[in-house]
C-alpha cells in the first residue's frame, strides 16, 4: 500500500519496468520475426515481383494472353516501449532513427510476403505493377509514429486457363 | 469481373470506357481491440486484430467498387488503386477506385 501511494513508483518505476520489458520481449520478437521473414523469402524467391506496368511478353511459362488477378497483402506492426522511448530521445538530436527503420522494413517485407503467398496459392508465375502504401496508425501521441500499416498490391499473372496448381478459387 | 492494377487486359481489347468507379468504407476500432492493442504496444510486433480489421474493410471497399462497376455494365475494372485516410482519431476511410471498362 505504501509502495502504491509513492509517486516515485508511478513516475519512475513503472516506465522503467515497461522499458525493460519492451526491450527484452520486443527485441526477442523482432529477431524471431526477421528469422521468419528470411525463411519465407527464401521459399518465395522464384516468384518475382516487378513494378513495370505491363506483363513481360517473353516471360517464361506465360503465354501471349495470361490470366491476371489482383493480389494484396498487408501488415500492421507496432514499436515496443523501449524503441518508442529511444526514438523520442533521438528526435532531440536528429539523425538516423534506426528504431523506425526496422519497424518500416519489417512491415513492408511482411506485406510483400503475404501478397506473394496469395499469388503462389493461385499458381501465379509473376506479379506485375506492384504498389505499396504506408499509413501511420498513430498511437504514439505527440506526433510520433508508433504503429504503421503497409499495404502491398499488384496483379498476378498466371498461365491462361489456369494449370490449377493449388488453386483456391 | 476482372479487377486489375494494369491498364489493359492481356490478350483482350477494351471496347468501352465507362468512367471511374469507387467503393469505400469507414471503420473505427472498437474499445476491446484497442485495449489489447495498447498492451501489445508495450512489447511491439504485429497487431493482428488491426491487420484483420483493415483487410476486411479493404475487401468491402473492393466489393462496393465491383458492385458499382456491374451497375454501369462493366465487365472489368482496370488500374485499381487503394487509398487510406484517417477521418478522425480512431477511424479510417478505406477507398478503392478504378476505371470501369468493357473488354472483349
Amino acid at each position: 500500500m505504501s509502495v502504491l501511494s509513492n509517486p516515485l513508483f508511478w513516475q519512475v518505476g513503472v516506465p522503467v519496468f515497461l522499458i525493460v520489458l519492451g526491450y527484452l520481449v520486443g527485441s526477442a520478437r523482432e529477431r524471431a520475426h526477421y528469422r521468419s521473414i528470411l525463411a519465407r523469402e527464401r521459399i518465395l524467391r522464384d516468384l518475382p515481383i516487378i513494378s513495370t506496368r505491363r506483363v513481360p511478353e517473353d516471360f517464361p511459362g506465360l503465354g501471349p494472353a495470361p490470366e491476371t488477378r489482383m493480389v494484396e497483402g498487408s501488415a500492421v506492426i507496432s514499436l515496443d516501449y523501449f524503441k518508442r522511448f529511444l526514438a523520442q530521445l533521438k528526435m532531440l538530436f536528429g539523425g538516423r532513427v534506426t528504431a523506425y527503420e526496422s519497424l518500416i522494413d519489417r512491415a513492408r517485407r511482411e506485406a510483400l510476403l503475404r501478397m506473394r503467398g496469395e499469388a503462389r496459392a493461385i499458381g501465379a508465375s509473376v506479379i506485375v505493377n506492384v504498389r505499396m502504401e504506408t499509413a501511420s496508425i498513430s498511437k504514439g501521441g505527440r506526433g510520433a509514429i508508433g504503429t504503421i500499416e503497409v499495404l502491398a498490391y499488384g496483379t498476378a499473372a498466371l498461365p491462361a486457363g489456369g494449370t490449377g496448381v493449388g488453386r483456391v478459387r | 469481373m476482372i479487377v486489375s492494377t494494369l491498364e489493359y487486359v492481356p490478350g483482350k481489347t477494351v471496347t468501352a470506357h465507362l468512367g471511374i468507379v469507387q467503393g469505400s468504407t469507414v471503420r473505427a476500432k472498437h474499445l476491446g481491440r484497442d485495449f489489447l492493442a495498447g498492451l501489445k504496444n508495450i512489447v511491439g510486433g504485429e497487431l493482428g486484430a488491426y491487420t484483420e480489421l483493415l483487410s476486411d474493410a479493404r475487401a468491402e471497399a473492393l466489393q462496393r467498387m465491383e458492385q458499382q462497376a456491374r451497375a454501369v455494365g462493366a465487365n472489368a475494372v482496370l488500374n485499381v488503386r487503394f487509398a487510406t485516410s484517417s477521418v478522425a482519431q480512431g477511424a479510417a476511410e478505406l477507398l478503392a477506385y478504378g476505371t470501369a471498362v468493357t473488354v472483349d
